[in-house]
C-alpha cells in the first residue's frame, strides 16, 4: 500500500509540474471566461449610438415612429427622392431616410436608405412599430364600421396567452412537482461532455505513460520492486488525481468568474422567493419581468434547487471517476500491448467509436430521454457516464440509477483485472506486432 | 548454506517451454554465473527469481523460506535492457526507485549522496537523464540497483555499454559488494569476466540446466588429459620415442628455439616418470595440465546438446 502511494505521488507530481499542465489549467478557464463575457456582452450591450432618421411621410399615418432607445425620427418634407437621398443624408447628418408611400397601408413595403448597414434590431423595431400602427388603424376602422358596442374591449378580452406548466410525478413519493428539464438537461449534457473529454485526455495520458515506461525499459526495474498490477493501479490513480485537481481549479475559476459577471450584468434576482413561488405554482406579482422571462428565471431557480444540485454533483463525480477508471485501465492495456503510439491505433479505434457513440446518444437523450436506446446506453458502462448525466435531470428511477452505477463498478473491476493481465505480459514483450488473438492468449497465461 | 534455491521450475509461453524442470542452488556470498546462449531461458529464470513473473510450477526459497513479495526489497536487479525516465532529474529519480525498494526518503538521499561522491558525479543530481550520455546513465542505473543494500544482486550483462575504464570500476564495485557478503547472480556471454569473477556457474541451454557447480570443479572435470610441455632440445632428439607409449603428440610448434608441445595422455603416467625420461636429453622449461577455459566448455556443451 505504501508503495502505491509513492507511485501515485510520482505520477501526480511529475505531471502537475509540467509546463503544459500549468498552461492548460490557466488558459482554459481564461478562454472560457472570455467567451462567456463575450456572449453576455453581445446579448446585453446597449445600442448606444445616437441616430437621427428622416421620415418622408407621404401616407396618411400620423407620426408612425416613436423614439427607439437613442434613435430619433424627424418628419421632413416630401420632396426627397431616392436619387437625392445620398446628398440629403450627407448635408443634414441623418443616419437614414425612410419613405412611407401613400399606399403603404395596402402595400406595406418600406425602403430605408442609409450609408451604413442598418442593425437587425433597429430594422425589426421599425417594422414592428409601423405594423402595430397600421393594424390599429385598420382595426379602428373595422370597429367603427361594425358598430358593436365595446367591441374593442371585447376583442382585447379574447387575448389569451397560454402557459404550459410541466409537472413531474415522482415515482417514489407520488407527489407532483414542477419540473424544469430544459436548462438542467443542458447542464447534464455539458457534464457528459466534460466527462467525455476527461476520459479521452487522461486515459490517453495513462496510455502514453505506459508506452514511455515500456520503450525506455524502466518498467523491468519497476516491476522488480512492485507488482505490475499495483504499479498500474498507482499510475491510474495518480493521473486521476491530476485530472481532478485540474477540474476543481477550473470549477473554482469558473464559479468565481460566472458569479462575478452575473453580479455585474444581470439584475438581482431573489432565487429563494422565485423557487417558493414556483413550488406553489403561483406566477403573479413577482417582478416586472414578463411571463416568458420569468419562466426562464424560474427554470434556473429550479435547477439550482440544492437537493437536485447535490444529487447531480454526486452522480457527476461518480461517473466522472468510474468512467475514467474503466477506460484508463483499457487504455493502459493497449499501451502495454504495443511498442509505440502509432501501433496503438488499431486497438484504440473501437474504444474511440464507443465513446463518440456515447456522446452522440447523449445529444439525442436531450430530445427523447425515454427512448430505449437512451435507456440501455445509460445502463451499459461504456456509455453510461455520458448518457446517464443527460438523463438525470429528466428524472431517473432510483433502481435504474443504482443498476447503472453498480454495473459501472462491476465493469471497472472486471476490466481492470482483465487489463492487468494483459498489462503484466505486454510490458515485457518487445518487437512483436500484437494482434487481438495474441491479446486473448495473454489473458490465459 | 544455500542462499537461494529454485527447484523444478517450469515456465511455458504460448508456443514454447522457456524453462523445463530447472533447479539451481546459489551459495551464500557466491558470485554465481548464469550462462547460456541467447534464448536459452536465462532471462525467464531471472524474471522468476525477481518475481516479475511466476513459474508455472516449481518452488523458490530465499534464505530458507519460500520466496514472498516482501523479499523484493532485499533483491536488487539490473536488467540487460535498462532505462530510466528521460524527463526526470537524476537525484529525484534515484530517490523514487530507492523508495520503491522500501527505503525512506531520508535514507535514500543520504546513501545516494555517498554513492554520487564515490563516483564523482555529485553535479549530476539536478540534471535530467536525457542530458546524460549512455555510459553516465548506466552508472546512475548501477547505483540505483545497489543503493538499498540488497542481500542478493542480479546483474544481467552488467558491462554492456560501458567503456573499459568503467568496466574495471564496476568490477571493483561488484567484488567489493561480494566481500561485504552480498550474494550475486551474474548473467553474461563474456566468458573472460566469468572466469575472472565467478565462483560458481550454471549453464542453461534450450530451457534445460546442463551443468552447475563451483567453476574450478567444472573446469577440472572437462580437462581431458591434455598437457602442455615446453622444452629445448637438439634437432636429432626423437621426442615421440622418448616420452613413451602413454603419450601422443597432438601438436608441436617452435618459437625462439623453444618447442611448445601439446600432449594427449593416453594412460596413467606420473609426472615424475615423464620428466625422468626427458631430463637428460632435453631442457624442460615447463610442463602443465591444460584446464579448459569456460569459453571452450560452453561451446563444447552447447554443441553436444545439438
Amino acid at each position: 500500500m505504501n508503495k502505491t502511494l509513492i507511485i501515485i505521488g510520482r505520477e501526480f507530481s511529475t505531471r502537475v509540474r509540467k509546463k503544459s499542465f500549468l498552461v492548460v489549467t490557466l488558459i482554459v478557464p481564461i478562454l472560457m471566461a472570455l467567451f462567456y463575457a463575450f456572449l453576455l456582452w453581445i446579448i446585453l450591450k446597449d445600442d448606444t449610438q445616437e441616430r437621427k432618421i428622416a421620415v418622408v411621410n407621404r401616407s396618411a399615418i400620423e407620426s408612425p415612429f416613436q423614439q427607439i432607445n437613442n434613435t430619433t425620427f424627424d418628419y421632413t418634407g416630401t420632396d426627397i427622392t431616392e436619387e437625392s437621398a445620398p446628398e440629403f443624408l450627407n448635408a443634414n447628418n441623418y443616419y437614414a431616410v425612410i419613405w412611407l408611400n401613400a399606399d403603404v397601408m395596402e402595400n406595406p413595403e418600406v425602403p430605408v436608405y442609409s450609408f451604413s448597414q442598418v442593425p437587425m434590431d433597429l430594422k425589426n423595431e421599425i417594422a414592428l412599430q409601423l405594423q402595430e400602427k397600421i393594424e390599429s388603424i385598420k382595426r379602428d376602422s373595422v370597429i367603427a364600421r361594425t358598430q358593436i358596442p365595446d367591441l374593442e374591449e371585447k376583442l382585447a378580452a379574447t387575448h389569451t396567452p397560454v402557459h404550459v406548466r410541466t409537472l413531474k410525478i415522482s415515482e417514489e413519493t407520488g407527489v407532483a412537482k414542477e419540473s424544469s428539464s430544459e436548462i438542467a438537461s443542458i447542464l447534464g449534457l455539458a457534464a457528459g461532455m466534460v466527462i467525455y473529454f476527461f476520459i479521452f485526455m487522461y486515459a490517453s495520458q495513462v496510455m502514453k505513460g505506459v508506452i514511455e515506461e515500456k520503450t525506455n525499459r524502466i518498467i523491468e526495474v519497476l516491476v522488480s520492486s512492485v507488482k505490475p498490477f499495483q504499479f498500474l493501479l498507482g499510475k491510474i490513480i495518480g493521473v486521476a488525481a491530476v485530472g481532478l485537481v485540474q477540474f476543481l481549479i477550473w470549477v473554482a475559476f469558473g464559479a468565481i468568474l460566472i458569479i462575478g459577471m452575473q453580479a455585474a450584468f444581470l439584475p438581482e434576482i431573489d432565487m429563494e422567493a422565485l423557487r417558493a413561488a414556483g413550488d406553489m405554482g403561483t406566477l403573479t406579482g413577482t417582478s416586472q419581468l414578463n411571463a416568458e422571462q420569468l419562466q426562464i428565471v424560474r427554470n434556473i431557480a429550479m435547477t439550482i434547487d440544492p437537493a437536485f444540485i447535490l444529487k447531480f454533483l454526486a452522480a457527476f463525480l461518480f461517473y466522472f471517476i468510474g468512467g475514467y477508471l474503466l477506460y484508463a485501465s483499457l487504455f493502459a492495456a493497449i499501451g502495454a500491448a504495443v511498442d509505440n503510439e502509432t501501433d496503438s491505433q488499431q486497438f484504440l479505434t473501437p474504444l474511440s467509436i464507443v465513446l463518440v457513440v456515447g456522446l452522440y446518444i447523449g445529444f439525442t437523450a436531450m430530445k427523447s430521454p425515454e427512448s430505449s436506446l437512451v435507456f440501455w446506453s445509460s445502463l451499459i458502462p461504456f456509455t453510461s457516464p455520458i448518457v446517464m448525466l443527460v438523463r438525470l435531470p429528466f428524472g431517473v428511477p432510483a433502481w435504474e440509477l443504482t443498476t447503472s452505477m453498480g454495473l459501472l463498478v462491476a465493469f471497472f473491476i472486471f476490466f481492470t483485472w482483465l487489463s492487468g493481465r494483459i498489462y503484466r505480459i505486454g510490458i515485457l514483450m518487445y518487437g512483436k506486432k500484437v494482434t487481438w488473438k495474441e491479446l486473448y492468449k495473454w489473458l490465459k497465461y | 548454506m544455500s542462499f537461494f534455491i529454485a527447484r523444478h521450475i517450469v515456465k511455458n509461453y504460448s508456443n514454447h517451454r522457456a524453462l523445463d524442470d530447472v533447479s539451481i542452488e546459489i551459495p551464500e556470498g557466491a558470485i554465481y554465473g548464469l550462462l547460456g546462449p541467447n534464448g536459452a531461458g536465462k532471462t525467464s529464470l531471472i524474471r522468476i527469481i525477481t518475481q516479475i513473473t511466476g513459474p508455472d510450477s516449481g518452488e523458490l526459497f530465499f534464505k530458507g523460506h519460500p520466496l514472498v513479495p516482501a523479499d523484493m526489497n532485499r533483491i536488487g536487479y539490473l536488467p540487460e535492457e535498462r532505462g530510466l525516465y528521460k524527463k526526470m532529474k537524476v537525484g529525484e529519480q534515484a530517490v523514487y526507485l530507492a523508495r520503491l525498494k522500501g527505503m525512506t526518503k531520508h535514507d535514500a538521499i543520504k546513501q545516494l549522496k555517498a554513492w554520487f561522491e564515490k563516483f564523482g558525479i555529485e553535479s549530476w543530481w539536478d540534471r535530467k537523464v536525457e542530458e546524460l550520455s549512455k555510459g553516465m546513465a548506466q552508472k546512475v542505473q548501477f547505483i540505483t540497483t545497489v543503493l538499498h543494500e540488497p542481500e542478493m544482486l542480479i546483474f544481467d550483462e552488467p558491462f554492456s555499454g560501458f567503456d573499459p575504464i568503467n568496466v574495471e570500476l564496476l568490477k571493483k564495485e561488484i567484488l567489493e559488494l561480494r566481500d561485504k557478503g552480498t550474494t550475486i547472480i551474474f548473467s553474461t556471454h563474456n566468458m573472460a569476466s566469468v572466469e575472472e569473477i565467478c565462483s560458481h556457474i550454471a549453464l542453461i541451454n534450450r530451457s534445460h540446466k546442463i551443468i552447475e557447480g563451483p567453476i574450478n570443479q567444472i573446469r577440472n572435470k572437462y580437462a581431458n588429459n591434455t598437457y602442455q610441455l615446453i622444452c629445448k632440445y637438439q634437432p636429432e632428439f626423437q621426442l615421440q620415442q622418448e616420452i613413451g607409449t602413454e603419450f601422443e603428440i597432438l601438436s608441436e610448434k617452435i618459437e625462439d628455439g623453444q618447442h611448445e608441445i601439446i600432449l594427449q595422455r593416453l594412460e596413467e603416467c606420473p609426472v615424475n616418470t615423464l620428466l625422468r625420461r626427458l631430463i637428460d636429453k632435453a631442457d624442460v622449461i615447463s610442463y602443465q595440465k591444460i584446464i579448459p577455459g569456460m569459453n571452450d566448455i560452453f561451446i563444447k556443451l552447447v554443441k553436444e546438446k545439438q
